[in-house]
């Protein structure tokens, strides 16, 4: 028989072993990272466009095509995530349609990204004709996106307590009127974190961006919605693969921005969902 | 005056009836206790009198609910709820500063002039006796006040939008004695310009402010009499071991 002290020595050791396990690789990931890539790093690389064949020069149109690609599947997917949400959790009623809707939504997060790829290629590249272009690009982010922004916003909406929409109704308000003056402020901070979540999927994935928008070589600025853009990940999926000879602190410098890109996308949101939840008063 | 007339009501939830067969009258300017133990239909009967209990799904009524002579059903449910207020039995201050919190009725309903707005705080603040302990930290958040304040706050809001009755649902159950004594003095002076009606698990707050009890039981309405004969000379057996405490 073991003593309750041993027992409860050894449940430490396992759950404290388990959370290293986490944090070790992800710490060996940006350590590498930060390390092979940092060499790279110089204001030349930040801001000039790629040279001889992406073997020298900087990614300065990556990281703007990046940019333009996420801040508009964010524009698209945002509003209509939200507008969703709040009628699937506000005026929805709980009947088999919208179980399922509600389901087949939870499940679209779940679908390959390469899928959402083809699908944009068919339906904004081809049918609406939009070519491999921007908007094409962040359409398919947004679509990808919309699951978790719907799913995240939903359950930021239905943490608000029933009963202050039952005070706000006793006094007469209309249903509207109680989403928009009591729901929706105390879910904005929820609702933001679902936006940072989708932001860094937007700005990671490769295989959606691969048939929509993404070029595999364009040294200079898209000046419109319909142009091809570069993109970071793809580029370092191009410059790993299918260019030989690229110098190994260029793959990784162009890593590293990808991964502060993110960084500094998500430190945006996070302020701003700060601001909001300072506001709050309960 | 008769300001509400139920005719015949019976209400269920799913299949389970929570009212059988209430007939009673509600006088303007009285204050109407209703009193009975857990399950008894009390607050069922009091989200009747502003439709509440129609946010429900599985809920169903027969019967009239009727204010000032005019069917409840017929009145546009935001109308009524502004005619009708009401207390919840926890206090739920809106998620809003003190001001905004009293001030939201009024921004409803339209009100926009801030002069007015703040007119219209004042005066409600004034009457649910918390004017003097709030006025100078009308921007802080309503849940920095303690409970009592707060049940005040919230019968404040109710006030704001100048409703002509207010439903009072277990008021006090959260609060300490000297706050209950506040809102009951409070309720004691709002009868001279609105009719409450005060539903309580205690029975001697229905004796200390109702001038009417209703008493309530498995749903059905058992007695209502002036409240002095209710608690020294009831009809019913059921009503006299109640306020005894031979069962509850």
């Amino acid at each position: 028989m073991m003593s309750s002290r041993t027992s409860e020595k050894i449940a430490f050791l396992f759950l404290f072993l388990a959370t290293l396990l986490i944090v070790v690789p992800v710490g060996l990931i940006i350590v590498i990272i930060i390390q092979k890539g940092w060499p790279a790093i110089s204001w030349e690389f930040v801001s000039d466009i790629p040279r001889q064949g992406m073997r020298a020069g900087g990614i300065f149109p990556a990281i703007v095509g990046t940019i333009y690609i996420v801040l508009g599947s964010i524009i698209f997917a945002l509003p209509i995530g939200l507008l969703a949400a709040i009628y699937l959790s506000e005026y929805a009623k709980n009947n088999y349609l919208n179980r399922m809707i509600k389901l087949a939504i939870v499940n679209l997060a779940g679908v390959p990204s390469v899928v959402y790829g083809l699908f944009g290629l068919a339906i904004f590249v081809i049918f609406f004709k939009f070519g491999a272009s921007i908007l094409s690009g962040s359409l398919t982010l947004a679509i990808m996106i919309l699951p978790i922004i719907i799913t995240t916003s939903r359950e930021a909406l239905e943490s608000v307590p029933y009963s202050f929409r039952e005070v706000s109704y006793s006094i007469g308000a209309s249903k509207w009127q109680t989403i928009r003056h009591i729901v929706l402020p105390n879910a904005i901070p929820g609702i933001l974190t679902g936006t940072i979540l989708g932001l860094g999927r937007a700005a990671g994935e490769t295989a959606p961006i691969l048939f929509t928008v993404a070029a595999f070589y364009l040294p200079q600025l898209p000046k419109s919605l319909f142009d091809q853009a570069m993109a970071l990940p793809y580029h370092l999926y191009v410059i790993s693969t299918q260019v030989p000879n690229v110098d190994e602190k260029v793959r990784y410098g162009t890593a590293l921005v990808l991964l502060f890109l993110v960084l500094f996308m998500n430190l945006v949101a996070i302020i701003i969902r700060y601001q909001f939840r300072k506001k709050k008063k309960w | 005056m008769v300001k509400f007339s139920i005719k015949n009501l019976n209400a269920w939830f799913n299949s389970t009836q929570v009212l059988d067969s209430i007939n009673l009258e509600i006088i303007t300017h009285e204050i109407l206790g209703i009193i009975g133990p857990s399950n008894s239909g009390k607050t069922t009967f009091l989200r009747m009198c502003n439709r509440l209990n129609e946010l429900e799904s599985f809920f169903r009524m027969t019967g009239e609910v009727e204010l000032d002579g005019e069917n409840s059903n017929q009145i546009d449910s935001q109308l009524l709820r502004k005619r009708v207020g009401m207390v919840f039995a926890l206090p739920l201050p809106l998620p809003l500063s003190i001001f905004d919190n009293v001030a939201y009725g009024a921004r409803i309903h339209g009100e926009t002039n801030r002069k007015k707005l703040a007119d219209i705080v004042e005066l409600a603040l004034t009457e649910a006796y918390l004017w003097e302990e709030v006025k100078d930290r009308l921007n802080s958040s309503a849940f920095k006040l303690s409970g009592g304040q707060q049940q005040r706050l919230c019968i404040a809001r109710t006030l704001a939008v100048k409703p002509e009755v207010i439903l009072f649902d277990e008021p006090c159950s959260g609060l300490d004695p000297i706050s209950t004594a506040k809102v009951e003095d409070a309720m004691l002076k709002l009868k001279k310009n609105y009719t409450l009606v005060l539903v309580t698990n205690n029975v001697k707050q229905a004796a200390r402010v109702a001038d009417r009890t209703a008493f309530f039981l498995s749903g059905k309405l058992i007695e209502l009499d002036k409240t002095e004969k209710i608690f020294t000379a009831p009809s019913h057996q059921k009503t006299d071991d109640y306020i005894r405490g031979k069962f509850g």
